[in-house]
């Protein structure tokens, strides 16, 4: 790692963690993962091999086995519930089911952050909301409730909900899953937008290698409105890493391009280059 | 064998634990009131019109089962306090909690079952809330704020369907022997009995609900799964409990 890189804050470490479920079946298996202040961190692997559930551990939703968790510089392994709930207020999260409230509104889920950690009224939270919501092209839905949304317009209320609390850390849970590609590509651009105007860092949990290629090689243009490709020379590039998960353990850690150098088959299964042919 | 012993027992702690902690968060803020006032509306005021229907011909029933008996001895005076008796001390607080726990336990279980499938509990956690403190108590306070209401319903619309088969349409006794013989029959330990019963059996339905319904896995067939059972525990429990209490009434 260079000097430059130590110098930056890690906001997430995953030490060796370990998780086995009731019937004793391995499901993380020795996980080590490190996110420093500015990263982008493209999380790849087949259904099953455990992301969602690091995603959980690493929110403190599941407790690991084995192995420590680190959070903004602060080991929250054995963190009480009171006090995860400190240390998740700044991180921002989108389940891969969307994880929206059916019985609240699409305002009163984007609002729910904002109302229950800061004790803003709802009238309060009502500019940024609608806001947030404008920004996910959703401004009309505000007092439709989820069941009335498609599922790509989920993903979009999700990602807003996310983002509201201005947090340190997004986390984004397979936020192209069962989605057509071209619903997908747009949910990707507002991720990229998203990581952009909050300049936080982010985790994205994927399966598909689209999403990390897109993450790696485009930024937002403010002024065209665009994504545009991120020039070879620019230091951008450097910060997106990707991680390739397989039944419970990181396979891969590194950029595009030594991931486009892998030889191993699972491990390039996920690599632009090789699909491309 | 100890393995077939693990899993109820798991599960008893686990019922254990999350009584223990939906109590603690009654006094604890913030306070969920409005969730609270939502599900006395769900659990009581919906099951209302049911529980009047049934507690009438329980109560109905009743009496004509008991006329024959009562005209074997030249006792259908007693007619009154019979159906009262059984009525508030076993039958009334039994098939209203059967009720409720047939259409509300299995109601918790599937709305918390799909909430936690569908990722939303875990969301609520995330996003700073305890899912406990907004799903479980107001679950809990509503039940056993309800159950005991109904019950008492129950009991009373009963004795009037007693006394439309003894009165009007068998002419066992006279209306205000009846009544008499109802109101003078009930002492302090049959109240007690019959309201102490509906109090035990709504902590069990709504949380051998949410217990349920929390613990589901396995996607849309789970929170099958986790229904089906809720309804199943809570009605055994029911049975349980009200064989023990009654022994030790049966006692006092
Ligand atoms: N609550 C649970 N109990 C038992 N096994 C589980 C549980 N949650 C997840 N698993 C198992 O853990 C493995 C990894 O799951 P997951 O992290 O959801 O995979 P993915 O990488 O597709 O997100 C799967 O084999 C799944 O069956
Ligand atoms: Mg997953």
């Amino acid at each position: 790692m260079s000097a430059a890189a130590t110098e930056r804050k890690c906001i997430l470490r995953l030490e060796n963690i370990s998780l086995a479920f009731d019937d004793g079946s391995k499901v993380l298996d020795g996980v080590n993962l490190a996110m420093w202040a500015g990263e982008t961190k493209i999380i790849l692997g087949a259904a099953g091999a455990g992301k969602t559930v690091m995603f959980k551990i690493a929110l403190g939703l599941l407790k690991p086995t084995s192995g420590r968790i680190y959070l903004f510089g602060q080991d929250v392994t054995d963190f009480k519930e009171a006090q995860w709930f400190e240390v998740r207020s700044h991180i921002g999260v989108l389940f891969q089911e969307g994880g929206l409230f059916d019985s609240l509104t699409i305002e009163e889920n984007v609002a729910y952050p904002l109302v229950n950690r800061t004790n803003q009224t709802p009238e309060q939270a009502h500019p940024a909301v609608k806001e947030a919501l404008e920004f996910v092209e959703l401004g009309h839905t505000l007092g439709k409730f989820p069941s009335e949304l498609s599922g790509g317009m989920r993903r979009r209320v999700g990602i807003a909900r996310a983002g509201i609390s201005d947090p340190a850390l997004l986390l984004y849970d397979s936020p192209t899953a069962g989605l057509d590609p071209i619903t997908a590509n747009n949910i990707m651009a507002l991720i990229i937008q998203e990581r952009e105007m909050r300049n936080a860092t982010s985790a994205i949990i994927s399966h598909r290698f689209q999403d990390g290629h897109i993450m790696a090689n485009f930024r937002y243009n403010p002024e065209s409105k665009r994504l545009e490709r991120i020039p070879d020379d620019s230091p951008l590039r450097k910060s997106t890493r990707f991680v390739v998960m397989r039944d419970g353990r990181v396979v891969f850690e590194g950029s595009e391009a030594e991931l486009d150098a892998s030889s191993d088959p699972y491990i390039s299964k996920f690599s632009m280059q090789r699909s491309a042919h | 064998m100890l393995d077939i012993l693990k899993s109820p027992i798991v599960t008893f702690q686990e019922f254990i634990l999350l009584a223990g902690r939906a109590t603690t968060n009654i006094v604890r803020r913030p306070f969920y009131g409005s969730d609270v006032i939502l599900q006395m509306d769900t659990i009581g005021v919906g099951s209302l019109p049911i529980t009047i229907l049934i507690g009438f011909f329980s109560g109905a029933v009743m009496a004509l089962q008991m006329s024959r008996a009562l005209s074997q001895y030249g006792a259908t005076g007693q007619v009154g306090q019979i159906t009262a008796i059984t009525l508030v001390r076993e039958m009334g607080p039994v098939l209203t909690a059967l009720l409720v726990a047939g259409r509300n336990a299995s109601g918790i279980a599937s709305e918390l079952g799909s909430m936690k499938v569908t990722e939303q509990i875990d969301a609520m956690r995330a996003l700073g809330t305890d899912p406990i403190k907004k799903l479980v108590t107001p679950r809990l306070i509503a039940t056993c704020f309800t159950l005991p209401l109904l019950t008492i319903v129950a009991d009373f619309i009963g004795i009037i369907g007693g006394y439309l088969v003894a009165v009007p349409l068998l002419a066992l006794t006279t209306s205000s022997q009846y009544w008499n013989n109802a109101w003078r029959s009930l002492e302090y330990n049959d109240i007690a009995q019959g309201l102490l019963k509906p109090l035990v059996f709504a902590v069990i339905i709504s949380l051998v609900g949410c217990l349920y319904g929390i613990r589901t896995t396995g996607g849309t067939q789970g929170v099958g799964r986790a229904t089906t059972q809720a309804v199943v525990v809570a009605s055994v429990w029911i049975f349980v409990c009200t064989f023990l209490i009654t022994r030790i009434f049966v006692n006092i």
